[in-house]
Parts: structure tokens; sequence; C-alpha cells
């Protein structure tokens, strides 16, 4: 986290998402890449709160459902516009942060996870419920995927796959690359210090509880870009997206990747839905294996896929072989 | 009016029951919690792995099903916990904490599917056991007799743990690991063995509770995973690692869902968040709770 990434490495991967409609010549994956998208806008969020600053949050979800449900309700019943359904979603989630970490970050460790999952858990029980609005747990169909442009002068549909496509990588690049840019910033840092030390951030005068309370809310601002991202893509959702199994899927994309490197949620989330999907082609219990993946990874490589790999190629690089010898 | 009574008095027995079960996953879950420093995931799973194995021995035909399965399936289960403590947990008690929640939420999902493999998708129902058939009948009110029977059996298991809690060494190894379990290694206690037995002994009391639901409960896949999450309830109430705290948890929470389900059918949920939400707040150790973690 520490280190600037790799700027090769950067855009190789850029480069790599631009041109992967061209690759992959096939809808079904054009689809899979643009979930991949939306989940890695979804694990970097997280990541603010479990790598940054130190919070494990056991109610991320709360997001993805939240945004979902924001940009279904407007797109649906007020008036279908991307950018409207978009800046509801992320703004619902920014409120509903705000609101929830105002108690939450008064919390640590255990208690912060508890809270985090019973929050999320009360507003899963109202989706199920609230069946004039939300369906209930038939959850929503036919949510819009509206045009964009200016009315009148153009306008793009983002009907096809491959524009959807470019349509979410925009979007998400964007989003992605100001999550850097604040994570890097003095904020960024200080919330780097306090997971460390939270005690010794308090000591040199620096207000910690509102420190994490920001955390919180860009967590949650951006997982609720994310929810809405979902809510266009997949047309439909139920209340299942807010439920803490879906919590901890969003923790294990983190930590699958490495919590302590900025785009490792972002390739744990790669991975997963990769995983799902290749297992999911000869057996239907993709859970068992994603299972075991994470219980070997835990016990085994605990820095997560990408940080134990960049790790290695820091000590590569920077110690040279003195960092193999002593470590052999 | 004397209609009325009797479904109140039903409603009070069926969360009266609904609490015992309840309690036997939160009992193991709070002791974890309080010995261990570990949030256990995995514990609706055992619950779960309990409710399947009693099926799979209703299937037989012989009279002692129950009883069989009663003696067995908590023994197989408990094996497995130890399994997963000794191999796979133990290595994580130096770690930071998330480990082991990502550990425990791993064999969530092991478990999980596990159990789609072996027994399917589909319902299943066990039926009740022979013994406990029928109803008892009290002038007009009659009640199952198979519910009286886990009502009675939840505080025998109460008095049970409690005695080997506080009256047995076991127990006094426990209640000292939890309090400092570094200075009961240094005092040559092999604390490892210790954590072991509570592992053990939570999922022994988990598959228990899968086991007694099983027959008024329909059986399926996702159970333990619901569960879990009202027994997180109970503990926070309770307060984490406090014993005698799960047990109120269980029957507040038992009750509240009986008599909030007849003010608001579908939002009986709702007032048990509304319970709990201002209890983790205002004070996150719970109703019990004393142990620090």
């Amino acid at each position: 986290m520490e280190r600037i990434p790799n700027r090769f490495g950067v855009t190789v991967l850029l480069g790599l998402a631009v041109l992967a409609p061209v690759l992959v010549q096939n809808d079904y994956y054009i689809q899979l890449c643009t979930e991949i998208l939306i989940a890695s806008l979804l694990a970097i969020s997280l990541n603010f709160l479990i790598g940054y600053t130190g919070l494990v949050s056991l109610g991320h979800a709360v997001y993805l459902g939240v945004g979902a449900y924001a940009f279904a309700l407007l797109t649906k019943n007020v008036y279908p516009s991307m950018w409207a359904g978009l800046i509801v979603a992320g703004a619902s989630c920014a409120l509903l942060a705000w609101f929830m970490g105002v108690f939450c970050v008064r919390l640590a460790g255990l208690y912060f996870a508890m809270l985090t999952l019973a929050f999320s858990q009360v507003v899963y029980t109202v989706a199920y419920y609230w069946r004039d609005v939300t369906g209930g747990d038939d959850g929503m169909l036919g949510i819009p995927k509206p045009e964009i442009g200016i009315p009148g002068a153009f306008s793009i549909s983002l009907e096809s796959f491959t524009n959807f496509y470019y349509f979410v990588l925009i979007i998400v690049a964007v989003l992605i690359f100001l999550a850097w840019k604040i994570a890097n910033s003095p904020f960024g840092r200080v919330l780097q210090a306090i997971r460390e030390n939270p005690e010794r951030v308090e000591f040199i005068g620096l207000p910690v509880h509102r420190y994490k309370l920001f955390a919180f809310i860009i967590a949650g601002t951006l997982g609720g870009f994310a929810g809405g991202l979902y809510s266009t893509f997949q047309g439909y959702i139920s209340p299942d997206l807010l439920y803490w199994t879906q919590s901890g899927e969003i923790v294990l994309m983190t930590i699958l990747g490495g919590m302590y490197s900025f785009l490792g949620p972002a390739f744990g989330a790669g991975m997963l839905l990769f995983i799902r999907d290749t297992v999911l082609n000869f057996m239907e219990y993709w859970r068992i294996v994603v299972g075991g993946i994470l219980v070997l990874l835990v016990l085994f490589l605990p820095g997560g896929i990408l940080g134990s790999f960049e790790g290695w190629i820091s000590r590569l690089s920077i110690g040279g072989n003195d960092g193999d010898e002593t470590r052999s | 009016m004397e209609l009325d009574v009797s479904f109140w008095l039903t409603q009070f027995l069926n969360g009266l029951a609904n609490a015992m079960v309840l309690f036997l996953i939160a009992s193991g879950l709070t002791i974890l919690l309080g010995v261990l420093g570990v949030l256990n995931l995995a514990h609706g799973s055992f619950y779960m792995l309990g409710a399947f194995l009693i099926f799979s021995s209703s299937i037989i035909k012989n009279p002692s099903w129950f009883w069989v399965g009663l003696l067995l399936a908590p023994l197989v289960v408990a094996g497995f916990g130890t399994i997963i403590e000794a191999f796979c947990l133990r290595p994580l008690y130096g770690r930071e904490r998330l480990y082991t929640l990502l550990l425990t939420y791993g064999f969530t999902l092991i478990l999980d599917d596990l159990v789609l493999l072996i027994w399917g998708r589909d319902y299943k129902s066990v039926p009740i056991p022979a013994l406990f058939e029928g109803r008892l009948s009290i002038g007009d009110f009659s009640y199952p007799v198979y519910f009286l029977f886990i009502i009675a059996v939840g505080p025998l298991l109460g008095v049970f743990l409690w005695f080997i809690l506080n009256r047995t060494n076991f127990g006094k190894l426990i209640r000292a690991a939890s309090t400092d379990s570094e200075m009961l290694d240094a005092l040559g206690v092999n604390v490892n063995r210790v954590f072991t037995g509570v592992f053990a002994l939570g999922a022994w009391l988990a598959s228990l509770g899968g086991i007694l639901a099983a027959p008024m409960r329909s059986v399926e896949p996702g159970m333990g995973v619901e569960i879990i999450i009202e027994s997180f309830i109970v503990v926070i109430i309770g307060g984490m690692g406090s014993y005698l705290g799960a047990f109120v948890g269980a029957v507040l929470i038992g009750m509240l869902k009986a008599f909030g389900i007849e003010i608001l059918e579908n939002f009986a949920m709702i007032f048990i968040y509304a319970l709990v939400l201002p209890i983790l707040i205002l004070r996150p150790r719970g109703l019990f709770g004393e142990t620090t973690i």
C-alpha cells in the first residue's frame, strides 16, 4: 500500500481492460468482464475500511443493495436517467453511511463488525418485507439501461454489451482513480496511521472518530455507485444483495487479492468471479472450491494473492538476492 | 376469553421452545467468543449438520433412530469441530482476528455446499420421535408434547453446562483461559487442548440444537446462515462470553418473535433489531458481558 503502484503495470492493466471486448469477442465474457469491473469497485471501496483504516466491516453489502434499489426505484418510477440514477445511488449511500457511521466508528474490532452486520441485516429485513416499494423477496425486474448523451444533440444507447462495458469501464476507472488519489493523500496516510495505532494518532491531536467517519462515508459512497451500476447491469435485483453472506463475499474478494495493496481487492474480485464462472461450468458447487481456496489462503498466504506477489517482486527488485537468501 | 388465554399460552410456549434451540447455539458461540476470541461464522453450519444428520438417521426405520442420532450426530460434529480447530484455527491465534473470521467464513461456504452435495437441495422433514408424538391436553388447552420436551431439555442442558463450567476441572480451565490464557499457559496448562475442547463443546451444543429443532422446522441448506444471525443477536444482547446472558437473550428473542408476529406480521425481526442496535451502541458489552474481547 505504501508502494506507489507500478506505472507499467497499471498501463498494461488499463490497456487490457480497454481491449477486453475485442480480445474475448463473446457477449458472455464481455458481461463477465463488466461484472468484474463493478465488483472491483465494490471491493476497493470496502478496502478503505479494512485495509486502510483497519475496520473489518461485515455489512458492506448494504451499499451494494441500497445503491441498487435507489437506482432501480428512481429510473423505474421517477425519471429514467443513467446519471440521475447513479448520483442518487451514490448520494443515498453517502447519507446512509453517514448515519450508520456516527454509531459504528465509535466501536472497534469485533463490536464494529457486529454493528455493521446488524445494520445491514435491518436494511435486508426492510427490503425483504416492504413489498409495496421493493417488491419483497421477488425483487425488482426490468431495471432500464437509459441512454446517455445530451438531449436533442446526440445519445448513445447502452443496450449493446460492448457499449455498456465501456460505459462501466469509464465510470469505474474514474472512481478508482479518485479513490487512489484519496488513499494517497495526507488524509489517506492518517487512515493508515489509525490502522496501525489509533491511540497515537489521538495523542497527536487528530480527531480519530471523524477520520474514521469520513473513511466510512467514502467507502459507502463508492459502494453505492457500484450498487447503482450493478442494478442497471443486471436489470434485476433482489434482497439477496443485502444478505450478510453477500457482505462476506465482498470481504473475501478484498482478502483474496490482498488488503495491503491498492489494486489487490480488484484483483481478488476478478479472481472470485472467474473461479465461480469456471467452476459453474463443471458443477454447481462453486462454494466448496472458493471456500477451500479461502481456507488455504488464510493458512498459507495471508497477504492475499496480489499482495504476496507484490511483496515477492519488491523483495526481488529492492533487496536483490539478500531477501531471498535470508528467507531460505 | 378462554380461547384467548390458550392462544397466548401457545405463543408463549412456542417462543420458549424456539428460545431453547437458540440458547444451545448461542451458548457455544458466546463461550467461543469469551475464551478463544473467535467469532465463529461456521457455528450455524454445525447446527445445520446436526439437523441433516438426524434426518439421515430418521430414514432408518428402527424406532430408536432418534436416540441413536441424538447420541451419535453431535459426537460426529464435535469431532469435525475438533479437526477444524486443531488444524486450521490454531495456527491463526497469534495473527489478526480478521483471519479467524475469514477462515470460519470459508468453512461456512464449504459446509453449505457439502450439505447440498450430500443431501440435495429440496426441503426435508424429520418426523417427531414416537415417544413424543401427540398433544398434551389440559381442559380445553392442548399442546404438542415434543415442544414441551424441548422446553424441558433446554434448562437441563443449561444446568449441565453450568455444572461443567463451574464444578469440573475442565470448566475451571475454560474460565481461566477466558480471563488470561497466557497466564494459564505459563502455569503449564496445555491451553491448546483447552481451546480445542471448547470448540468441540460448542460444535456439540450447536448440532444438538439442530437435532432438537429438526422435527419442528423444515430442514434445508441455508438454515445455518440464517440461524447464525439470530444467535449473534442473542450473544450481543446477553454479552459476549456470558453464558447466563445467552440464556436470557435467547428467551427474550424467542418471546419477541412469538409475540412480535402477532403485532406486525412480517416485521417481527424489526423488533429484535430495535432492541439490538441500542444495546450495541450504548452498551456494546451486552447486558451481562464483562469479558473484554
